[in-house]
């Protein structure tokens, strides 16, 4: 199948961008999305045309490095797919797709589709962590999970910090981000010492990005890869509040 | 010349011995010692975590935007641990008789010993970091079998292991940045490493967004820089995996053990394009419950629930009733390949077997089976379109691991001072093939258990003067890098870096993939020079060296990836034996089994870089075997 793209070109985070078309021809089904990017690319390069710069590396849905927009949507709208497992099949001859990278304040363009999400390495740093140094920790065993417990913090803890969350909000809020961190880390035994300190203190650096805030929009769910739930924003903000009560009963 | 440093005394004893006879250093005195540490993964990560919590001052190097991105993350079935919580005859001497076997005999027994000692602290310590492994309805662990076992020791987090066990240690590594005993350096790819009086002291980095040429100076440098797979073009690694960071330390005198020994994984998803950019791994932990199969007849194209029982070979249950769908990698896969050379592969190409699940659904429910493997059986359908929960899955085998890695004693140090190597990217203790989760194990191993007593005792035995990157070792290296650099670019040829990363994938796994000939790995020896000289001479790089330029970034790389292509090669056709995954056609026992050669080879490999143009000279470290008896392997 043949393809035109407009795809988001800037050089640098200083630089102004723009839309280029391209046409791709001799897309087949059986390739991946970043594989019939790859394909322009080589053919791109031919042309002594610089490629596009778009990030990836584990390539199957895990490491949360790829992602940008198809057509105005994170990873593009196929429930539970990031970009790098987004089959062709999907796609059909004559497309035109609208390739540009995640927008947000907190996220700058680095170049073409390639965004600076360090943001969220700043979030964890504030208290997205059980701090338990290197040592001679208590025997496994001896530390019960209920199962369902387990299974929400493994629900949670599934997010892969890609950023569609961000990108596809209107307020381009860091909520549902932060949220799983803290119900996954909040909702085991051994998350209970530092729950409402790892709560406000993440809630804190979140704020202090230029991220905005959760009005119930509900995108973020709909685009997550890892079909992480909103109802995780509502534990965080449970957890907020007893925070800020706490502290302010002394 | 190699000195493997193995303490002394009854194997029990060895690792606490050594830990005993280490020096200490005194905490306030431990900020001043800087450690470097290139990689984040599982060993990266858990490495700087541990020894920045001891208070040394650590700096950790990661290409990706996030040190969360290591390519542990994608580990996907789970971690061995001795712990024998099932009551089924597991112990630390079991999980290291299991490994020494399962690695064909080519390991050294005082590691994979200490390994095994290890494993159970290593579950305690990820528990109490919250890593939300699999729990039972009473609150306890859940475990499952892997292959080449016969206990349940495998501690998993749904199919997604190595996430949780990376995030573990990646939320360790992120707390330490926050109190700054960890300057955390993303974006920045190692290109060479100092030496200084015959000493690690450095780094020369490359900042991948604007392209600045840096240097590092420390007391010890670290590599947790992973495998090599790529070498191969087609794996199921990240794309980034690459061996530059080893493969630089190798030319500067750091001795490569094992290059040949490559783990081919026997469950993923068939090449289907020719514009394939990777395979993706199907967890092993299927094998528990799937059976593999394929029709007795040639050129059946029924689909499979057409085809009866009668007519089915269910090829590993059959040759090896005991071990079954459950045999090791190395068997499987060279299994997989037999059936498809013979004309009996199922799919596009006939390059598959079935992955069944048919009598799993019928034995357990579909529920369950949706319960234990579900994330794996939607990733299949996202890529083939296939629900197999309706359809067996098509799987062949594809390059997973590295076993091979530098060369490293006991303490994990390599050939020259101060320069550490841990996780996949060392050699140690897999042998000639890696058991299932046993990947994670030795990761974390290294970074949070062993380094943290060695490189203190590096620290303390050794005089290491002051060094700063203003010393002219720093310069000479800076300005080696940055003329490579200018070198790919000046190019100016006509061939794109994917294209010749390709032709030299094909090349590497045609002839030192599943089967291995010396005819087949001559005829390398001769190829691989030239496309090398093709690469120099002909390679296009759009762009400059001072940008995000990751064609730029690819090439550096793939031209790692051609010299150690050679010298893989080097090392498989000298070894005249059959080993794990390393299969020499002319070495087989009678029934096609790999045939190992005990008089000539129960040595490693160490391979000493002599220069440019010059040949590689070998050295070896012999491998003797006091507690577990040398046997033809056997999982009949």
């Amino acid at each position: 199948m043949n393809l035109t793209l407009k795809v988001w070109r800037q050089q640098d985070n200083k630089s102004a961008g723009k839309f280029v078309t391209y046409q791709v021809q001799g897309v087949t089904p059986d390739m991946s999305f970043l594989e019939m990017l790859d394909l322009l690319n080589e053919n791109l390069q031919a042309q002594g045309e610089a490629p596009v710069a778009f990030e990836h590396d584990c390539r199957e849905g895990i490491c949360g490095m790829c992602g940008f927009l198809i057509n105005g949507v994170a990873h593009g709208g196929h429930r539970g797919t990031t970009v790098c497992q987004l089959s062709m099949r999907f796609f059909k001859d004559g497309d035109s797709l609208t390739l540009e990278p995640w927008r947000a304040k907190a996220f700058p363009v680095l170049r073409d589709l390639a965004v600076d999400r360090s943001a969220f390495d700043r979030i964890i740093q504030a208290g997205g962590f059980i701090t338990a140094p290197t040592g001679v920790a208590p025997e496994a065993r001896a530390i019960l999970v209920p199962k369902e417990d387990a299974d929400r913090a493994m629900d949670a803890a599934a997010c892969i910090g890609c950023g569609a969350c961000v990108a596809a909000c209107p307020n381009a809020a860091a909520m549902l981000f932060t949220a799983a961190k803290i119900t996954h880390l909040n909702s085991l035994p051994q998350g209970q010492p530092q729950r409402y300190q790892r709560t406000s203190d993440m809630v804190a650096a979140m704020s202090g990005e230029l991220f905005g805030s959760c009005t119930n929009h509900g995108e973020c769910e709909a685009v997550c890869p890892k079909k992480i739930p909103i109802e995780f924003i509502g534990r965080m903000n449970r957890d907020l509040i007893h925070a800020t009560l706490h502290r302010r009963g002394g | 010349m190699l000195e493997s440093n193995i303490p002394s005394g009854p194997i029990e004893e060895k690792w606490e011995r050594a830990r005993f006879e280490m020096k200490l250093v005194n905490p306030a005195n431990r900020r001043k010692h800087t450690v470097i540490i290139v990689g984040s993964g599982l060993a990266g990560a858990s490495a700087a975590a541990s020894l920045g919590q001891q208070g040394y001052n650590v700096h950790c190097f990661c290409f990706q935007d996030s040190p969360r991105r290591a390519h542990s993350i994608a580990a996907q079935g789970g971690i061995n641990a001795a712990k024998n919580y099932r009551n089924d005859g597991d112990s630390i001497h079991r999980l290291f008789y299991d490994t020494v076997k399962g690695g064909d005999f080519r390991s050294r027994e005082a590691n994979v010993f200490r390994l095994a000692q290890i494993s159970v602290n290593i579950i305690d310590q990820c528990v109490a970091q919250g890593v939300p492994f699999a729990r039972e309805y009473g609150g306890l662990l859940d475990t499952r079998s892997f292959g080449g076992v016969q206990v349940s020791r495998t501690f998993y987090a749904r199919g997604q292991t190595g996430q949780q066990l990376l995030l573990g240690a990646y939320q360790a590594l992120e707390e330490q940045v926050a109190t700054g005993s960890v300057k955390m350096h993303t974006r920045s790819e190692m290109l060479d490493i100092v030496v200084v009086n015959g000493r690690a002291r450095g780094v020369v980095t490359r900042d991948l967004l604007t392209g600045a040429i840096e240097s590092f100076a420390a007391d010890v440098v670290v590599l947790a820089t992973g495998g090599y797979g790529n070498v191969f073009y087609l794996s199921t690694n990240a794309k980034g995996c690459n061996t530059t960071a080893i493969w630089r330390a190798h030319r500067r005198g750091a001795f490569f053990g094992n290059p040949c020994f490559t783990q081919i994984h026997p469950t993923c998803i068939p090449v289907s394009n020719e514009n394939q950019s990777k395979l993706t791994l199907m967890s092993e932990s299927l094998r528990n419950d799937g059976r593999v199969w394929v029709p007795k007849k040639k050129g059946d194209t029924r689909p499979p629930a057409q085809i009866p029982e009668a007519e089915r070979d269910y090829y590993l249950e059959r040759r090896y009733p005991s071990f079954g769908n459950l045999v090791p990698r190395d068997v499987a896969s060279r299994a997989a390949k037999e059936v498809c050379d013979a004309g009996l592969g199922v799919g596009p190409g006939g390059q598959g077997v079935y992955l069944d699940f048919a009598d799993a659904i019928r034995r357990m429910g579909e529920s369950v089976v949706r319960e234990k493997y579900g994330n794996l059986f939607d990733m299949y359908e996202e890529i083939t379109g296939e629900n197999a929960y309706k359809v067996p899955m098509r799987i062949y085998p594809a390059v997973h691991y590295t076993m091979g890695g530098l060369w490293v004693d006991y303490r994990l140090m390599s050939t020259i001072p101060g320069l550490f190597v841990a996780g996949e990217a060392n050699f140690s203790d897999h042998g000639a093939n890696r058991l299932g989760a046993s990947a994670l194990m030795q990761g974390l191993a290294d970074g949070y258990f062993i380094l943290p007593y060695t490189i203190p005792n590096y620290i303390a035995s050794n005089p290491l003067e002051k060094v700063d990157t203003s010393q002219p070792e720093f310069a000479a290296v800076k300005e080696e890098v940055n003329k490579r650099i200018a070198r790919l670019i000046g190019i100016q040829g006509k061939r794109t870096v994917d294209s010749f990363h390709k032709e030299l994938g094909k090349l590497v796994w045609e002839n030192c993939g599943m089967a291995r000939s010396a005819d087949g790995l001559r005829t390398n020896l001769e190829k691989i020079p030239m496309l090398r000289e093709e690469f120099w001479n002909n390679l296009r790089i759009i762009g400059t060296g001072a940008e995000l330029n990751q064609s730029l970034e690819k090439a550096g790389r793939v031209a790692d990836f051609l010299e150690l292509a050679e010298l893989m090669c080097l090392d498989a056709l000298e070894r005249e034996e059959s080993c794990g995954g390393h299969f020499r056609v002319e070495s087989q026992t009678p029934d096609g089994e790999a045939l190992r050669d005990d008089d000539r080879f129960s040595f490693v490999s160490a391979w000493e870089w002599k220069g440019e143009g010059d040949q590689w000279e070998l050295h070896r470290e012999p491998l003797t075997f006091e507690h577990v008896h040398l046997a033809q392997r056997s999982y009949k």
